[in-house]
């Protein structure tokens, strides 16, 4: 059943990307309905499917790259209904479902076996890491859709051809500040995946860091937000730049999520 | 019985044409009146704007229309008659309804899609009303014309868009800030079109207006005007730290913001976005400013090429709305097919048949045991009662009255014979 679960909200995922996809060619507000009831189904039959894992598993489902990447998608869904419920951006689906779809689609690629847990895993600090870890994660996804719109909306003002989505995409102002905001949410909760990581890794290989990739990579981004947000404070880094600087972010995440994993070394083998 | 249309507009007329067709003040009404009473003009409504000029009437005969309306006009305005003839245009029939719907949905505008034009319509058929000069067709017409622009409105965005330079503006300052009502403007200079896009950037709620011009009491003058504060020309730029949009318009021969000046400017306000809006000729601000992160500024051929191709979005979606015009004029038509006598006879005429026939049926069936005689007396005297019933109304159908199509709609309306599809 976990897995049919899956395949429906990967499906209702799908369907959510191609018909926001749509909405950039003509705007309809009943497309703009059922995208976002998509997405919501989709949401909901993908908390039951991380639920049910969870029961089957007895622990946290966040212990093989399946359901770290499935969980990564669901915290970007989680993130993108609040921001949508708090700000109802036009649009914001057409760039940020397409990020959650693809996670569920390299997500559904790898090996979905419920595998005993080592004895490394089984600790407390397990789900507090890893929540910390994708939420933080799934904000800094936000911040490179919020920003990938305000670099359409600010070539479009700059070079003074208003093209067909000027009307309905956000101000500048307004998309410059979103994508702060989900940075200051996102650079703490990175902060404290970090910190968490390392008192785990005192506790199971007897040091708080050890270097291993996934450890640098993470303080790779770590800096790269510290200074998006040092550089906004004291220099005015904003508008454009700042949304450059928190794309590229994201991308290092990811290449840092899947590039790591596809080598296959270092002590977070099991993620 | 059908639509008539004379009239002018700025497509064919220049305005000293048009003003002197034009009926203002009380004119119109008198106008009105004598129009109605003139031969052949069944009803009558006036149209008077500033772009154009419109008699609509109900007629029979379009030759005899025209001639007492073309009449009328030149007595009635003074002008010469056979330069009449030149200046108008004139329509009958479904070409007429078509004109009147295209002109409410504002198609037919200097500036397609401006709202105004219904509104005028809609007076214009207020006072036929008032002054009861409108009657079954021309009322039908308008209120038709009235939903079709409404449908036109909602149905395609032929309405939307900025088509005048001050509104582009707002419109780009709309899509640079979240916030209209937290930014600091600035006017440097003056000058009516500078004066009239501040007026709408204010009118949408700025925080706070600083005004600047080289003359300090002109300034003030300014401030004044648009509850600001005046600053010294000297001091503008230090001001600019501030302001988030800034209209310039100063008749100064050279740049008076140069790139070097705006860079030192957006450090100090912490690259924060700005607006600057140069409506300048020759222009005042370095153009090479827009390359500058996060500064936006626009000149006049700028905000015009924005004009121009909503210009241009308007001309797409006017496409749509004749279409629905189309479809619409259709419905119309049929309707006012269903008020001619003719069918309406014949209607009325099977209506009366049919009553009778189901009538003797039911009769010859309850009582089985009747002689073929007597059926064919009784017959005999249902077809005669049907007859003398049904005489007067057709007579009166047929006879040459004035309000015919009142008659054929109290008709179809009394006997209960369906025609006209039931609307809104």
């Amino acid at each position: 059943m976990g897995v049919l679960l899956f395949e429906l909200a990967l499906t209702c995922y799908f369907a959510a990307t191609l018909i926001s996809f749509t909405e950039l060619f003509k705007e309809s507000k009943t497309t703009a309905k059922i995208a976002l009831l998509s997405a919501i189904s989709g949401f909901t039959i993908h908390t039951i499917n991380i639920l049910y894992r969870y029961i089957t598993a007895g622990h946290i489902p966040i212990t093989n790259p399946h359901e770290a990447t499935s969980f990564f998608a669901w915290c970007v869904v989680f993130i993108y209904f609040i921001l949508q419920f708090r700000y109802k951006i036009s649009l914001l689906s057409s760039f940020v479902m397409p990020i959650v779809f693809l996670l569920m689609l390299s997500s559904s690629m790898l090996s979905r076996e419920i595998k005993p847990l080592t004895p490394m895993l089984q600790s407390y600090w397990l789900g507090i890491h890893t929540v910390f870890a994708f939420l933080g994660n799934a904000a800094f996804a936000l911040a490179f859709g919020i920003g990938s719109m305000y670099l359409v909306q600010e070539r479009y003002v700059k070079t003074k051809r208003l093209g067909s989505l000027f009307e309905r995409l956000p101000s500048l102002q307004t998309l410059d500040e979103i994508n702060y905001r989900l940075i200051t949410i996102g650079f703490p909760l990175l902060t404290l995946a970090i910190i968490t990581g390392a008192l785990w890794a005192e506790t199971a290989w007897g040091s708080y860091w050890n270097w291993d990739p996934r450890e640098t990579w993470s303080l790779i981004t770590w800096f790269i937000y510290a200074i998006i947000l040092h550089a906004r404070l004291v220099a005015g880094w904003r508008g454009k730049r700042a949304a450059l600087l928190s794309m590229i972010g994201f991308l290092t995440i990811i290449i840092a999520f899947f590039g790591v994993k596809l080598l296959k070394k270092g002590l977070h083998v099991f993620l | 019985m059908k639509v008539f249309v004379v009239g002018l507009n700025h497509k064919i007329a220049d305005v000293d044409v048009r003003e002197k067709l034009a009926f203002q003040g009380d004119k119109l009404a008198e106008g009105l009146m004598r129009f109605r009473e003139l031969p052949g003009i069944q009803e009558a409504m006036i149209l008077s704007t500033c772009n154009r000029v419109e008699l609509y009437a109900n007629i029979q005969d379009t030759q005899q229309a025209s001639d007492s309306v073309m009449a009328f006009l030149s007595a009635f305005h003074n002008i010469n008659r056979s330069s009449l003839d030149r200046s108008l245009y004139i329509y009958d029939d479904s070409e007429a309804a078509k004109h009147v719907f295209r002109v409410a949905a504002s198609l037919d505008s200097m500036v397609i899609g401006e709202p105004q034009i219904l509104g005028q319509l809609k007076d214009a058929f207020e006072l036929a009303l008032s002054k009861k000069t409108t009657g079954i067709l021309l009322n039908k017409l308008m209120k038709k014309a009235i939903s079709v622009a409404k449908r036109v409105r909602t149905e395609t965005k032929i309405a939307e868009n900025a088509v005048s330079i001050s509104f582009a503006a707002v419109e780009l300052a709309k899509k640079i800030f979240t916030d209209l009502s937290r930014r600091v403007f600035m006017l440097l200079g003056a000058g009516e079109m500078a004066e009239l896009a501040a007026k709408h950037l204010i009118g949408n709620g700025v925080r706070e207006v600083l005004v600047s011009n080289r003359t300090f009491d002109r300034a003030c003058d300014l401030a004044k005007e648009f509850k600001g504060r005046p600053v010294k020309f000297e001091d503008f730029i230090l001001e600019m730290v501030r302001t988030d949009i800034m209209i310039c318009s100063t008749g100064a021969p050279h740049y008076i913001l140069t790139k070097n000046q705006m860079q030192k400017v957006m450090k100090e306000r912490k690259q924060r976005q700005v607006f600057i809006i140069d409506i300048s000729v020759p222009r005042n601000i370095d153009p090479e400013i827009n390359d500058l992160e996060n500064v936006y500024l626009y000149n006049v051929d700028d905000l015009q090429g924005v004009v121009n191709s909503n210009m241009f979005e308007r001309q797409k979606e006017a496409e749509k709305a004749e279409k629905i015009i189309a479809e619409e004029l259709e419905t119309f038509l049929r309707w006012q097919a269903s008020l001619d006598s003719v069918p309406t006879i014949i209607a009325l005429r099977e209506k009366a048949e049919e009553i009778r026939k189901e009538e003797l049926d039911k009769l010859f069936s309850k009582i089985q045991d009747m002689g073929e005689k007597e059926k064919e007396a009784i017959e005999y005297m249902a077809t005669a009662i049907m007859n003398k019933l049904i005489h007067p109304p057709t007579a009166a159908l047929k006879g040459d009255t004035e309000n015919k199509e009142m008659l054929v709609a109290a008709i179809r309306r009394l006997y209960g014979i369906n025609g006209e599809k039931s609307e809104e």
